[in-house]
């Protein structure tokens, strides 16, 4: 039925007058669990069958949805895709135009192991309870929680160029937070990253390699230990991120700022816009010689949330060179606004949340390429330092330049050795004097894919899942404790 | 610099009686939700169907890039069985689909441990009627948007000014029903329009949102948005420090936004919310008073919460003091309080929350808070508000589009944007002055009834380069 309604769509939309036009019918399945404190907080299953109508007429864009799958209502939705484009042509500069791209016509699902939706409900939530469980036999701890994602997206792109594009995607994500209160003061820790945890273009799999039970106690223990940690000083000092705070880092003050359609002015109202702007390509230097920064949305690049096999307008997933020996090298590019930075052809990076959202050019996986260093080795070399891990908060302003982020939990480095504990850590800068103080970046071994499953851009808002592969780095001379200054 | 709300129409059309502009009428709504009652066999079920259609008109450059419209249909049934209780949602009306939704529900609900909490479904309920349709916002077309669009953006052309912005013009119908005989309806339109002015190195931007789409006046936010990017050309930089601040009413909105959540009693409960241990006491100046009331006539939402239960006016804040908290059915079980008609949609594990709230204004207008000061930041609107510390509720974001400084009673300069780490419960015992309450909107918070707030000793605790 897919290709029929894909089909009914089309040919409406051509015989409407349409130039171009594109049809997504995407069918996504969710199961949300949580518990909290002993119970079962979230129980809930989603699911959402439906199409999207993109077309060109008169020279404007138009876009309608519905999940009103009859041929009158896939028809009704086509007509008034091109009649919403014909009305967008009252206030137009210029016709829109395409990059081209060749048809494809192809099937990709994202290797898994285990299907999430044929694990019983009961296991899935008896592992959050027990995690829950041992975090509750720490004393200290009010909030013991837990929680379990999983999505299957099964989508069918259709263009009036001819492609034919069918991808099943599998998500999963699962996480686990003990929060504690004392003596006028509220810490949290999370495992394995904050946020709702790790997410990826796995299976369930991915869950059972956590192993949120084994890590429980540690969790808590830290979050109540938190309350008797020396407060992190207010200073320049020289700090080592880890890899999931690095790749959230990544994503905030270079996958936002790289994003074409942010460059040009589209998200000025809203998401703002970037200090990137167009005549700094290769020739800003964004970073110290050592920082490799790469747009990777193919499964060579890993399972991760920005992993695809084609983009949601039919272009090929790609490798893109966006920060290369320190040098800015690249954008996040779509069909319509390639040429503007003088490419010939999008770098496919349209995504969209759902069947009733427009695609809009988005993260992939933006990944910083591993270092040389061993972290014990990184660890040993740095005389005083403060070891930031997991994201508390994150906030940067409307260019991408001045960022301030804070951490769950950080260690004083002194004199080669981790030393005591830290609490409320926070670190801010201007993003490309920080990427510039980068000295060391650990191996492979300490690279991690990192899931953000939570990205808010455009309007009507979309959250979509992005990618991040880092592991830990050093950054010299960084303004830190100014969150906490008085 | 707040910009004035056009008159409304004397005469429009305001029923939702007989409007049904989408692909379902009344009446087949209310029999979709007895064909589903009809299938269940739990021992008691509960069903919602939310029918929406969403039309979203987008510019930039001072040209239309992207429009786009949405018709959906969201059908959530939960169950409850033997102590149990989940939920399962689709968007598909055939009767297989609606049995598998209700099948999927019932076996989410049987896999999980009894909860003996969980209360039975509630009965009929008597509601006070609210009235958030307006037929001319449900009937508002791409070409009335666009017409609208295309005069602001040649506004901007003439000014040698670049627009970019929003038009949004929507229509939402809820249905709450239970095996219990509770039956509740909601209609409610909604439109926005935002626009943010870019010159070359400064920016200005007005909000406004309303159920009535001629409430909103695209032309005079333009010209609002367009004086204020003229007016902060060529900002100066400023040094970080304490400053006397004066928030218009999206800024004060987006900043005390973040402390809706610490007025549930499930926060207090889990002790997360900066309330604990300080309920009763003095928290906040004398001049703060705070409801969350749905009846307020410039807030909007539904008479009912999660659970149909109706939503009680309550006075969270009384002259610096919290003396009341939200109650889902549960919590308030829990915590021997009664329930306030708060509650989120069941299962979950937050609670309730206050999401109508209302803040006693005051007097004075932004330009009497701007002549008496004599060196402070006149802030127009706020950006990336994240919380840093939970307990004394600081939080940090950035201003944006549109930052000044007074000095001497005027607005001297455009200034380059700050970020601020300012605690909420510090800085709502420092204000000085308050103007006129009014629904405000913004992009960190949902709307609220909120004043213009000067407020002394403001930290802004670093620079950007714009």
């Amino acid at each position: 039925m897919m290709q029929d309604w894909a089909n009914w769509a089309l040919d409406t939309a051509k015989r409407r007058g349409a130039t171009y036009a594109d049809a997504r019918v995407m069918d996504i399945r969710q199961r949300d669990l949580s518990t909290k404190n002993g119970e079962v907080g979230t129980i809930l299953e989603t699911e959402t069958l439906g199409i999207g109508i993109r077309v060109i007429a008169n020279g404007a864009w138009g876009f309608a949805a519905t999940d009103r799958l009859t041929r009158e209502g896939v028809q009704a939705c086509a007509a008034e895709a091109v009649a919403i484009a014909k009305a967008s042509s009252l206030a137009k500069r210029e016709n829109v135009s395409l990059a081209p791209e060749a048809a494809y016509v192809d099937t990709w699902q994202n290797p898994f192991l285990k299907d999430p939706f044929k694990i019983p409900v009961e296991r899935q939530i008896d592992l959050l309870l027990a995690a829950d469980k041992e975090m509750q036999r720490v004393k200290g701890v009010t909030i013991a929680e837990g929680m379990m994602s999983f999505k299957r997206i099964d989508q069918l792109f259709v263009s009036s160029i001819g492609s034919q594009i069918h991808q099943l995607k599998m998500h999963s994500g699962a996480g686990i937070v003990a929060t504690t209160f004392a003596e006028s003061e509220i810490q949290k820790r999370s495992y394995p990253n904050s946020f709702g945890g790790q997410h990826a273009l796995q299976g369930y799999e991915l869950v059972e390699s956590l192993d949120l039970v084994g890590n429980a106690q540690r969790t808590a223990e830290e979050a109540v230990e938190l309350h008797h940690a020396v407060q992190c000083p207010e200073g320049i000092s020289t700090i080592i991120l880890g890899g999931s705070q690095l790749g959230l880092q990544i994503h905030e003050s270079v996958g936002h700022p790289i994003e074409l359609d942010r460059v040009l002015g589209q998200e000025a109202n809203f998401a703002g816009m970037s200090f990137l702007t167009t005549e700094k390509l290769r020739k800003l230097k964004y970073g110290s010689d050592i920082v490799n920064i790469v747009a990777d949305a193919r499964l060579e690049h890993g399972s991760g949330l920005g992993t695809f096999a084609y983009d949601d307008e039919g272009v090929p997933a790609q490798s893109i060179p966006i920060i290369t020996n320190g040098l800015f090298t690249g954008y996040l590019s779509n069909r319509e606004l390639a040429s503007s930075i003088g490419e010939k052809r999008s770098n496919g990076t349209m995504r969209t949340e759902s069947w009733n959202r427009l695609p809009m050019v988005r993260m992939t996986n933006i990944s910083i390429n591993p270092g040389a260093w061993e972290y014990d080795d990184l660890i040993a070399d740095t005389d005083d330092a403060i070891l930031m891990e997991t994201n508390r908060s994150w906030s940067i302003d409307d260019r991408r330049y001045q960022f301030q982020f804070s951490t769950e939990i950080g260690w004083e480095i002194k004199g080669g050795k981790k030393g005591r504990m830290i609490k409320n850590p926070s670190y801010g800068g201007i993003t490309t004097e920080f990427w510039n103080s980068c000295d060391a970046i650990c191996s492979r071994e300490h690279w991690t894919l990192w899931g953000t499953p939570n990205c808010g851009k455009g309007q009507p808002m979309q959250t979509m899942g992005t990618g991040h592969g880092a592991s830990p780095s050093r950054f010299r001379n960084v303004k830190v404790g100014a969150a906490f200054a008085k | 610099m707040t910009p004035a709300k056009k008159k409304s129409s004397a005469k429009r059309p305001k029923s939702a009686k007989h409007h049904d502009p989408g692909r379902f009428t009344v009446a087949e709504m209310e029999k979709l939700t007895e064909r589903l009652l009809k299938f269940s066999d739990a021992d008691e079920t509960e069903v919602e169907i939310d029918l929406s259609v969403d039309a979203l008109t987008r510019f930039a450059n001072n040209t239309i890039h992207q429009n786009v419209a949405e018709h959906t249909l969201g059908i959530s049934v939960r169950v409850v069985l033997d102590g149990r209780t989940a939920r399962a949602t689709t968007n598909k009306t055939d009767d297989d689909s609606l049995r598998r939704v209700i099948a999927l529900a019932s076996g989410l609900a049987r896999n999980q441990p009894k909860n003996p909490d969980l209360l039975p479904l509630l009965g009929r309920q008597k509601y006070k009627k609210v009235d958030h349709f307006v037929r001319a916002t449900a009937e508002a077309t791409p070409e009335d948007r666009a017409r609208a669009v295309a005069r602001v953006c040649k506004f901007a052309d003439k000014e040698k000014q670049t627009a970019a912005g929003i038009f949004v013009t929507g229509y939402d119908r809820t249905l709450l029903a239970n095996s219990k005989g509770l039956f509740a309806r909601h209609d409610h339109t909604d439109a926005q329009f935002s626009i943010t002015i870019l010159e070359p190195n400064s920016s200005g931007w007005a909000k406004l949102s309303a159920s009535d789409v001629s409430d909103i006046d695209p032309d005079a936010l333009a010209a609002s948005a367009s004086h204020k990017a003229a007016t902060s050309r060529n900002p100066i930089e400023l040094k970080p420090g304490h400053y006397t601040a004066i928030l218009e009413p999206s800024a004060t909105l987006d900043f005390v936004g973040s402390l809706f959540y610490d007025f549930s009693a499930t926060a207090v409960h889990d002790k997360r919310s900066c309330l604990n241990d300080r309920m009763g006491r003095k928290v906040f100046g004398d001049n703060i008073t705070l409801w969350d009331d749905v009846y307020h006539p410039l807030q909007v939402g539904p008479e009912w919460d999660g659970e149909g239960m109706p939503r009680q006016r309550v006075l969270l804040v009384d002259r610096g003091v919290p003396k009341n908290l939200v109650y889902s059915r549960a919590t308030a079980k829990k915590m021997k309080a009664r329930p306030t008609g708060h509650g989120f949609t069941l299962p979950n594990e937050h609670g309730e929350a206050p999401t109508n709230l209302v803040f006693a204004g005051g007097d004075k207008s932004v330009a009497e808070m701007i002549a008496s000061t004599e060196r402070g930041v006149l802030v127009t609107r706020f950006w990336y508000i994240r919380e840093v510390e939970p307990y004394e509720k600081t939080i940090t974001g950035m201003t944006r589009d549109g930052t000044f400084l007074v000095e001497n009673g005027r607005v001297v300069s455009g200034i380059r944007n700050f970020r601020f780490n300012q605690s909420i419960i510090a800085a709502l015992s420092n204000v000085e002055m308050m103007g006129p309450s009014i629904r405000a909107s913004g992009e960190e918070s949902f709307d609220m009834v909120v004043p213009a707030m000067k407020i002394r000793d403001f930290h802004f605790s670093e620079v950007t380069k714009f």
